[in-house]
């Protein structure tokens, strides 16, 4: 026997070249994933900036690629920025809604569902999340029109009065509900709100029991140790899922398409620009927007400790 | 005052929303038996099972499945190579720019779907590509990565990172450790990342539009049948169909990386 | 005698830190090698030198007389038993056991066989079929082992291999590996921060200090003169003395250190040497009593069954001849 062992082919050698250079294979490794997400990705970001800096020429409707700041410039225009300011809105209220529906949910699966419970509750969050996003949209359609089931529940239960004054208000109100910014708002909410629940679990599951006991060793009552305990806690993961509803909601475009109202939202305005208006300069510069806010939203995010409880 | 015990109200708050998340996807599957063609009316005037043939005989379904197949088969097959390679590299060593490529791995998936969309879409103007297929997939293999790479570098985090050096010490090569080790016990966590991401793939509509031209997938299809609908339970069919390709893979996904703190899919 | 192992000023830094440091090194061919030391001291790095995980920042290694730097762990005839086992949770105990054999291209047959054999040999007959998962730490522990030796290496390393166990599983494995280790005569280098496992088991005592050695000898030689303060301090519970105590004990002007046990309790009446009794702590099979004299505190072994001083005692103390050991650092 000796002290080393023979050579048995490439394999080997190639081993110790790995051996010897470990920067070679790491190298390797990361090649073709950082050149796909380099090229295709990053290269396509910087050709929307690079997009967004051309102008489209008025007369020929072709667009003309020299810099200029003129696209930017159309964002302000009343009706522009009506649809960033409509957006924003709609991704502020959702993002709103979402909370305060996912918290019970949250609450319950991380404090008390135990066993198969805790399995059926993931699951039960986990399978809405990734099944198909158009088939849920669709499915409000059918719950929303006007001759479907909320109507049909409305006229059976005797409460179509309720009904058609909430359709009565004005701004948000409409026809029916498919075609009313309350039924644009319930759909996202439902669309997203997985994204809000797990975060949200995952920080309160992380709220010690002790501390809870704690509180209320102390005197608090039920609705003072969730105000100055629990809601503190909770935050990180409220904020975690926040930036999913409302980046989510910010740019999307099949859903108000689909329901809501004619007016438009920043992922309609992106989506009409590039296709049947053929102005992608235009389209470009109202995409840079989310990607704006967003960054401004993460550094928020990421300064109140959110990212823990991704 | 305790915290141990759930309050009813509290329950039902729970239970009520989960009942929320779910029966809406229920209802796809109740009208595509209804025998109303021209609106939604509930509670259905009468069931048929008619539409089912309907669908199948509709020679303009056919090809979107047949795309959107292709594509998701396409991109999940590079995503795995893909994802894996960085999952790879992300545990084996501390390195600069880590961070940084963290970030990029996810970034496709946390911007909204419309700006990965309008950037390719821009891309290709610039570069003056053509729509293909290609195009299509250029974009879905982009933000599937990132679900193989969730579920590798979980369960690679889970392994001892000692078993590796374990297999070089008794005397594998780099190609043997991979096979005999690396792979069996990655092995399913891949497999769930590949489910995960040929769902998303399959259903994905967003950034599709921007990147499919004149070409038709599937949910294409379908959200132009939404938007003009013709006969409206044949749509309810293909949502069922749609559903379902979705919903087997991710339930398999699940079951595949149980019992870890890793479970699929937590940050789609 | 050829050496097994050999380190020529070897160092390894990890950025501006050296966890190795200038370190010479020889293990003889056949020993049971304990490189012993607190975490942090480089034993384990050393350790890792030699398996091939750790290339050397400076410095030459050789195993049995060749040089290692062009090669590989997997190619290097030494093999590991790791501290927290390292087994392949998807493979069974028998797969786990051939492993070695089947990348190095030895027949179905053949190699389980061998791996049968050698589950024998950790006594772990019948065990083949179970995962690692379904043994205890002690069983997982004979499983590593065997996993290592099926190899025939010519050296083999442990990390540490008894640290997860119980201590009365820990007494029997120390056992049963020294008996193995004579049975095959192959070279253990063993790694522990535990001072009686590497005095009780090892031929060879290296005790590391902040990357370096600072004393290599027979555990005899290693416990009762110790070469430095820190090796007094580390190796057992010795009185480690300034030097003006050690002169005012008769000895001369210099550090030195003292065996608990080379110092005997009188009646105060019998010794020059007096004090009084400060502290007591009962160890079961003797009690450590701490007495204060006028030049400082010595702490002195008092076996059980003889006369037991109590708390306040004046005491007289009677050295043993060779007791007082004149250390050569500081």
């Amino acid at each position: 026997m000796t002290a080393f062992l023979p050579v048995r082919g490439p394999g080997d050698r190639l081993t110790r070249l790995f051996w010897q250079r470990p920067a070679l294979l790491l190298g390797l490794m990361l090649a073709p994933p950082l050149l796909w997400l380099g090229l295709v990705y990053l290269g396509s970001l910087a050709a929307l900036l690079v997009q967004s800096f051309y102008a489209i020429d008025e007369f020929s409707g072709l667009v003309v690629p020299e810099f200029t700041l003129k696209t930017y410039a159309e964002l302000f225009r009343a009706q522009n920025l009506d649809i960033l300011m409509r957006t924003l809105l709609m991704s502020a209220s959702v993002t709103l809604g979402c909370a305060v529906l996912a918290f019970p949910i949250a609450w319950y699966a991380a404090r008390h569902a135990r066993g198969a419970w805790k399995a059926a509750f993931y699951l039960g969050v986990m399978l809405p999340l990734w099944s198909s996003y158009l088939v849920k949209v669709y499915a409000w359609k059918l719950i929303l029109a006007k001759e479907g089931i909320i109507g049909w529940a409305a006229g059976a239960t005797g409460t179509t009065p309720i009904l058609e004054a909430v359709l009565a208000v004005p701004g948000i109100g409409g026809n029916s509900l498919s075609t009313s910014y309350i039924g644009t708002w319930m759909v996202f909410v439902y669309v997203w709100l997985p994204y809000m629940i797990l975060p949200m679990q995952a920080a309160l599951e992380r709220v010690p029991a002790s501390m809870l006991e704690a509180s209320a060793d102390l005197g608090a009552t039920r609705g003072q140790t969730f105000r100055n305990v629990v809601l503190p806690l909770a935050m990180p993961g409220v904020i975690a899922g926040s930036i999913f509803t409302f980046s989510l909601t910010m740019g999307d475009y099949i859903i108000p398409q689909i329901i809501g109202t004619s007016a438009r939202f920043i992922g309609q305005a992106v989506y009409q620009l590039q296709g049947t208006a053929g102005n992608l300069p235009l389209a470009a510069a109202f995409a840079v927007v989310p990607i704006l806010v967003m960054l401004v939203y993460l550094a928020l995010a990421r300064r109140a400790g959110a990212f823990d409880a991704l | 005052m305790r915290f141990d015990r759930p309050s009813f109200g509290l329950k039902l708050a729970a239970i009520g929303g989960l009942a929320f998340l779910h029966l809406p996807i229920l209802l796809i599957f109740l009208y595509a038996f209804t025998t109303e063609e021209r609106t939604y009316a509930f509670p259905p005037p009468g069931l048929t099972t008619q539409w089912f043939a309907v669908a199948w005989n509709r020679a303009d379904i056919w090809p979107p499945l047949y795309l959107s197949l292709r594509v998701a088969a396409i991109s999940t097959a590079l995503a795995m190579v893909l994802g894996t390679l960085v999952a790879g590299a992300m545990a084996q060593a501390r390195f600069f720019g880590r961070e940084q490529i963290s970030l990029l791995i996810i970034l496709p998936i946390a911007l909204p779907g419309v700006i990965t969309g309008m950037s390719l879409r821009s891309a290709f103007a610039i570069m003056e590509i053509p729509f293909s297929t290609w195009t299509i997939v250029l974009g879905h293999a982009t933000f599937c990565i990132v679900i193989v790479y969730n579920n590798a570098v979980a369960r690679l985090r889970r392994l001892s990172g000692a078993i590796t050096e374990a297999s070089a010490d008794l005397g594998a090569n780099a190609f043997q450790t991979f096979r005999h080790v690396l792979l069996p016990n990655l092995g399913s966590a891949l497999l769930a990342g590949g489910m995960l991401a040929f769902a998303l793939s399959f259903d994905e509509v967003i950034v599709t539009t921007f990147t499919a031209g004149q070409q038709s997938t599937l949910p294409i299809w379908m959200l132009n049948e939404l938007v003009r609908p013709r006969q409206r339970p044949v749509t309810n069919v293909v949502a069922m169909v749609v559903f379902v390709v979705t919903f087997v893979p991710i339930l398999l996904a699940y079951y595949l990386t149980r019992g870890g703190a890793d479970t699929a899919g937590g940050g789609k | 005698m050829t050496s097994a192992v050999e380190f020529l000023n070897v160092s390894r830094h990890f950025g501006a830190v050296a966890a190795v440091d200038g370190v010479d090194l020889t293990i003889a061919e056949g020993s049971f090698f304990a490189m012993l030391g607190p975490s942090g001291s480089g034993k384990t790095t050393c350790l890792r030198l030699i398996s091939g995980f750790e290339k050397p920042s400076g410095g030459e290694i050789r195993i049995f007389g060749a040089e290692v730097g062009r090669v590989p762990p997997h190619l290097r005839n030494v093999n590991t038993v790791f501290q927290d086992y390292a087994l392949f949770p998807h493979m069974s105990v028998l797969d786990n056991v051939a492993y070695g054999l089947m990348v190095k291209g030895v027949g179905r047959r053949e190699r389980l066989r061998r791996a049968e054999e050698m589950l024998a040999l950790v006594k772990l007959e019948g065990y083949g079929a179970r995962k690692p998962a379904q043994l205890s730490g002690g069983q997982r522990q004979r499983v590593a082992l065997a996993r290592a030796l099926v190899n025939e290496p010519r050296v083999l390393l442990l990390d540490e291999p008894l640290g997860a166990l119980d201590l009365k599983l820990r007494e029997a494995m120390q056992d049963e590996l020294k008996a193995l280790q004579q049975r095959l005569g192959i070279t253990f280098v063993f790694v522990t921060h535990d001072q009686h496992e590497a005095l009780s088991m090892a031929d060879t005592v290296a005790v590391f200090n902040q990357g370096k050695i600072a004393q290599v000898g027979r555990p005899t030689d290693v416990y009762a003169r110790p070469r430095t303060r820190f090796v007094a301090d580390f190796v057992g519970s010795s009185n480690v003395l300034e030097p003006a105590m050690t002169k005012a004990l008769g000895g001369p002007e210099a550090w030195a250190s003292l065996r608990p046990e080379a110092v005997r309790l009188v009646p105060w009446n019998k010794s020059d040497l007096r004090g009084s009794v400060t502290a007591l702590r009962y160890l079961g099979s003797a009690m450590r009593v701490t007495v204060i004299l006028p030049f400082g505190t010595l702490s002195v072994l008092v076996p059980a069954g003889m006369p037991m001083p109590q708390m306040g005692d004046s005491v007289g103390l009677i050295l043993a001849s060779n007791g007082l050991h004149v250390m050569e650092e500081a």
